[in-house]
């Protein structure tokens, strides 16, 4: 037996070094996701708010009052903002990356545990800052999550464009050095710290999605840095990067010779990558749970890989596709249309070989492969309207309407969404030793499903009607009064969905400490966090490090004593 | 309506203990940075820390890029005439304190190299420690000439240089908000500025941890990344430098 | 669990088509002259993705139900890391799909956009501000006189609201309007402008948008090809008032067209 070195296992004392400023990567894991859950319902009572007021505009809410139509933008921009960066950039990554990229590729904590502790800290604080927007003079900024300047560059252009844009600037320059920290850990780690005979090509895709998300993170959040760093300057120190000599409200402002377009290419240069940061890690968990639960390896394990890969370095080559309408030359749009298509064929791979991995496969349905069935189907829904808005003469009906909306709603908003349930239930007996409750979770699930589909599928109907994104009303425009009623459904759709994850929340809390107890490896996977002790303890592996023979979708294999083959199993007779 | 219960037998994940799964094979060391005496194994410590440092340095040159492509495409771009609905351009040249400029680019050099022979210094420091805890054997050890201490001098004398070019550009009319030109130039030259401070912070802390009882592989793990930071920073600068007397 | 499965995705599946193809929402009537074009596109667009969607959420179904685990004695999975004839099949086809597509999409964008208006068009300058729109008229001697933002004025009239600085001769004749008047059948050379923040210029008939971007001066060009009244809708957030920011567009004869610009020249006298 190898002597147990003290001073390398034993955890910290104390309620502060534990719980607050734990250097322990499954305590930062577990500290963004709850800030992510803390997050999420932030957002989605903003989108109620949005929906109530869209089809009753002149109600009077308790709590809130009449929302005017300032204060929907500001809902708007905020919940927009919110769910971008403090949940699909945080929970996914930041959440169950931190927890659980270490174990699966064999380490005792990330390459640097100070700076993970900071980060998670410095996205906190960001958070915050954020947060406050709504309680300043002028209220939360109302320019979009897109802060189109020069709407988001004068102060003047709108209420809430003050010191609230000030602070949502300053948050989000926050959150870009927190997320710049996250990267730095994840790739060092991934490089650097895989036990021996986990190769590159042995590791799970949840480690691969993770890794290729930190780079997509590591060369993007910089761009926005810098767009914020611009847009700070015009608005408060009298620069003209992006404002042209503009009249507002009969003033002319002191700008000359900006340029709006700036910020639109700086922006979505980052923005592009972000909503794959947001997806990735989605389709990291979807491959692993379809896997696991069909009991059969990944269909195509390298090409999946290399989709990955693919769609990475292509996602920084599209950002272009966001702006087809925004007087950018004719000729740019081409070319970034045509690598738009591109980009389609990696994810379109990713959806054939689920396909293939479940076909032949013996399916469970427990809860988190259901949400993973679930990924799959939004995914392929969310994804076919792109090819739609990927052609620019295309773009022209359809740009900035509901469709749009619809479109990212159901990648973003709802695939990415079940990726975060499927890794919850499936990862929640090894965090806390219970598992949650299988009935409930079915519940959970069915609803999620119909409502949000039932939400967002229409959304590309009233865009092809014509119904332009952001309008806080529908009472103007004489061909937007039939659209009314579609809007309704939707409403109703939405007060039911958000009910259903109350299910969630009550169900997670509750099987914290009444769920039915788990043994270390409930679901029968090969990947090593299901050799750990539940949960694991402070070094994840107990002063021993494992050593891995095997791929991490060895189920089924031919001639083996069970249906799978954990990693770190003994070499056998098997020439995989 | 079909039931919602799963049609097979293995209704619920396993509730025992994993089924009579084989534990995996131990093995001794590990990847915590710790050798096979439980000593931490600081030569690993210096690789991550380096390949930390790489990592790192991908987000700033983003930055840096960001900057230098909004320069680029604003020099290029004409501006619209409200007037007549023509385009019009309006680049004015900044007039640069180039000397000042230069002479400030001769100290950020200078200290490159003062702090590449600090690098070196503790590099040989770290490489006589096994040696010296050979009891009855000593080291001469001489104070040496204070690399660390003479970087940290001319790193903040480039930075008052700094502070001193543009108290000159104010002089001649051009402040931060002046054109789109000066603009950039303070830009540049500011958010550098700042990456550089934090070398100057972090060549500080090697200092102060230098008093203390922290083994000299520590230090020389944070005197060996800030020296690297800081080469990148003397490069940007020359880049920086040579894109706005060039690139006017 | 995999009929429930089955049966939920294919009956989201058949829902979602089903008003795809019945087209209860759909785009309005298309009244210009690349209507034609764009809308032919979008159909094949829709018909090719619609059948991707339903075979991909079928097979779906259908294989959780297929593959279900139907307990101990049932056979074992198939153990296959993969396909790689299949891989290269499915990557050959589905990158033909999408960047066929779109190149069969380029000509009509070509069109569209990579060329100017054509002589002979009528020009038209809309100019966007919080939160309305204004259409200028050339006048007789077919050039736009000089505007200037210290003249801007919104509450003394149309032509005060985009500062049009009447000192300027070729200003004299221009006339500036709230709801945009156009000849049928006559391509027109747009100029785009925005005074404060960026708006959009958005007919959904005419299958036109096109951003209106403070600094620049964008040219566009649309040909109308039906009589009628059309609404304009602001399709770029711009402020609280950007769900009221609208406008119309009447597509006239050329004769009424005529008659209507003589009578607002008359007026400005």
């Amino acid at each position: 037996m190898v002597a147990q070195d003290a001073h390398a296992h034993a955890g910290p004392q104390g309620f502060i070094r534990k719980y607050v400023f734990s250097l322990d990567h499954k305590v930062i894991g577990l500290q963004y996701y709850f800030l992510a859950l803390a997050a999420v319902f932030v957002g989605m009572f903003l989108s109620l708010l949005m929906r109530i007021h869209l089809i009753w505009p002149t109600a009077v809410l308790p709590l809130v009052g009449a929302i005017k139509p300032e204060t929907y933008l500001s809902l708007l921009t905020m919940h927009g903002t919110i769910m971008v960066f403090f949940v699909l950039t945080t929970a996914p990554q930041s959440g169950f990356g931190n927890y659980f990229l270490p174990i699966q590729i064999g380490a005792p904590d990330m390459a640097f545990p100070v700076l993970n502790m900071l980060s998670f800290w410095t996205t906190f604080v960001a958070f915050v800052v954020m947060l406050a927007a709504f309680f300043v003079t002028g209220g939360a900024p109302l320019h979009g999550w897109t802060g189109y300047a020069p709407l988001s560059a004068l102060p003047s252009a709108g209420p809430g464009e003050q010191l609230g844009a000030d602070l949502w600037i300053t948050s989000i320059a926050i959150f870009c050095i927190a997320s710049l920290m996250g990267a730095l850990n994840f790739i060092t780690t991934t490089l650097d710290l895989r036990a021996k005979g986990m190769t590159m090509m042995r590791m799970p895709l949840t480690c691969w999605s993770w890794f290729i998300t930190a780079i997509l993170g590591l060369l993007a959040f910089g761009v926005l840095l810098s767009a914020g760093i611009l847009l700070l300057l015009d608005r408060n120190l009298g620069t003209s990067f992006y404002v042209p000599l503009v009249v507002v409200n009969g003033q002319i402002m002191g700008h000359k010779g900006g340029s709006p377009l700036l910020w639109q290419h700086l922006f979505w240069f980052f923005g592009h990558p972000e909503v794959y940061i947001a997806i990735l890690p989605g389709m990291g968990v979807a491959s692993q749970l379809v896997s696991t639960f069909s009991r059969k390896p990944i269909f195509g394990y390298k090409a999946m890989a290399y989709a990955l890969m693919s769609i990475g370095i292509l996602g920084f080559m599209v950002w272009g596709h966001h702006m087809f309408m925004s007087g950018m030359s004719p000729f740019s749009a081409f070319s970034f249309s045509l690598m738009t298509m591109a980009i389609g064929v990696p994810s379109a791979i990713k959806t054939f070989n689920w396909l293939g991995t479940i076909h032949g496969g013996r399916v469970r349905f427990q809860t988190p492969m259901l949400f993973a069935i679930g990924f799959v189907s939004l995914f392929v829904s969310g994804g076919l309207s792109g090819p739609f808005l990927a052609q620019p003469v295309l773009d022209i009906p359809l740009h900035d309407t509901a469709f749009v909306v619809g479109h990212f709603h159901l990648i973003m908003g709802v695939a990415a969404i079940f990726g975060m349930f499927a890794g919850t239930y499936y990862w929640f007996p090894k965090m806390f030793g219970r598992l949650m409750n299988e009935r409930w979770g079915r519940v959970h699930f069915f609803f999620t499903l119909i409502g949000t589909y039932c939400i967002f599928m229409p959304m590309h109907y009233l865009g092809m009607a014509g119904q332009p994104r952001r309008y806080s009303q529908f009472t103007e425009l004489a061909y937007l009064h039939n659209l009314i009623p579609l809007n309704k459904f939707i409403t109703y759709a939405a007060f039911v969905t958000i009910g259903a994850q109350l299910i969630f929340v009550i169900n997670l809390f509750w099987s914290l400490k009444k769920g039915a107890k788990a043994s270390d490896n409930p679901w029968e996977a090969t990947t090593l966090e299901w050799i750990t002790a539940t949960p694991p303890p402070h070094d994840n592996f107990g002063g021993r490090t494992p050593v891995v023979n095997h791929g991490p979708y060895e189920y089924s294999v031919p001639g083996a004593p069970r249906d799978y083959i954990m990693q770190t199993d003994p070499v056998t007779v098997l020439t995989h | 309506m079909a039931t919602l219960s799963p049609t097979i037998t293995i209704k619920d994940p396993k509730t025992g203990h994993g089924g009579g799964v084989v534990h995996p094979p131990i093995s001794g060391g590990g990847d915590d940075s710790r050798g096979g005496n439980g000593s931490p194994d600081y030569g690993q410590r210096l690789r991550r820390a380096r390949l930390g440092l790489l990592v790192a340095l991908a987000p700033i040159i983003m930055l840096f890029v960001s900057f230098t492509s909004a320069y680029i495409v604003r020099q290029g771009l004409p501006t619209l005439d409200e007037r007549t609905g023509t385009y019009v351009r309006d680049w004015i040249q900044v007039n640069l304190p180039t000397a000042l400029l230069l002479v400030n680019t001769l100290l950020l050099i200078v200290s490159s190299i003062t702090m590449e022979l600090s690098r070196r210094k503790i590099t040989r420091e770290v490489a006589l420690a096994p040696v010296k805890s050979i009891p009855g054997v000593s080291v001469e050890e001489g104070r040496g000439f204070p690399w660390l201490g003479s970087t940290v001098v001319l790193g903040v004398g480039f930075l008052i240089g700094q502070w001193m070019a543009w108290r000159e550009l104010a002089a001649r009319g051009f402040f931060l908000a002046t054109s789109p030109s000066s603009s950039f130039v303070y830009l540049l030259t500011g958010t550098h500025a700042i990456h550089l401070a934090g070398g100057v912070l972090a060549l500080l802390y090697a200092g102060v941890i230098s008093l203390t009882n922290k083994p000299v592989e520590v230090r020389r793990i944070v005197v060996d990344i800030t020296a690297w930071y800081w080469h990148f920073m003397a490069l940007l600068w020359i880049y920086i430098f040579a894109l706005l007397e060039f690139a006017k | 669990m995999g009929l429930a499965l089955l049966a939920i995705i294919w009956l989201i599946t058949f829902v979602s088509s089903y008003f795809f193809a019945a087209k209860t929402w759909w785009l309005p009537h298309g009244a210009s002259a690349s209507a034609h074009w764009i809308d032919h596109q979008f159909a094949l667009t829709y018909l090719l993705m619609g059948i991707v969607f339903v075979a991909a959420q079928g097979a779906l179904g259908l294989f959780v139900w297929q593959y279900r685990d139907r307990g101990v004695a049932a056979r074992k999975s198939d153990y296959s890391h993969g396909n790689i004839k299949l891989e290269l099949l499915w990557t050959v086809l589905t990158a033909v799909l999408f960047v066929g597509l779109n190149l069969m999409g380029s000509p009509i964008w070509a069109a569209e956009r990579f060329a100017p208006a054509k002589p002979g068009s009528i020009p038209v300058e809309v100019t966007g501000m919080q939160f309305a729109w204004y259409f200028r008229y050339a006048g007789a001697d077919g050039k736009f006189g000089a505007t200037d933002p210290k003249l801007m004025d919104p509450s003394a009239g149309s032509e005060a609201a985009i500062g049009l600085d009447t000192s300027d001769a070729a200003a004299k004749d221009d006339v500036v309007t709230g709801t945009m008047y156009l000849p049928v059948n006559r391509e027109v050379d747009l100029t785009l402008r925005a005074v404060d923040v960026i708006h959009s210029f958005f007919v959904p008939s005419m299958r036109f948008k096109q951003d209106a971007v403070p600094g620049l001066a964008i040219h566009m060009h649309f040909t109308p090809t039906e009589v009628g009244d059309y609404e304009i809708a602001c399709a770029e957030l711009c402020g609280l008032g950007h769900y009221k920011m609208h406008g119309m567009l009447k597509v006239v004869s050329q004769a009424d067209f005529d008659s209507w610009l003589t009578a607002r020249e008359a007026e400005k006298q």
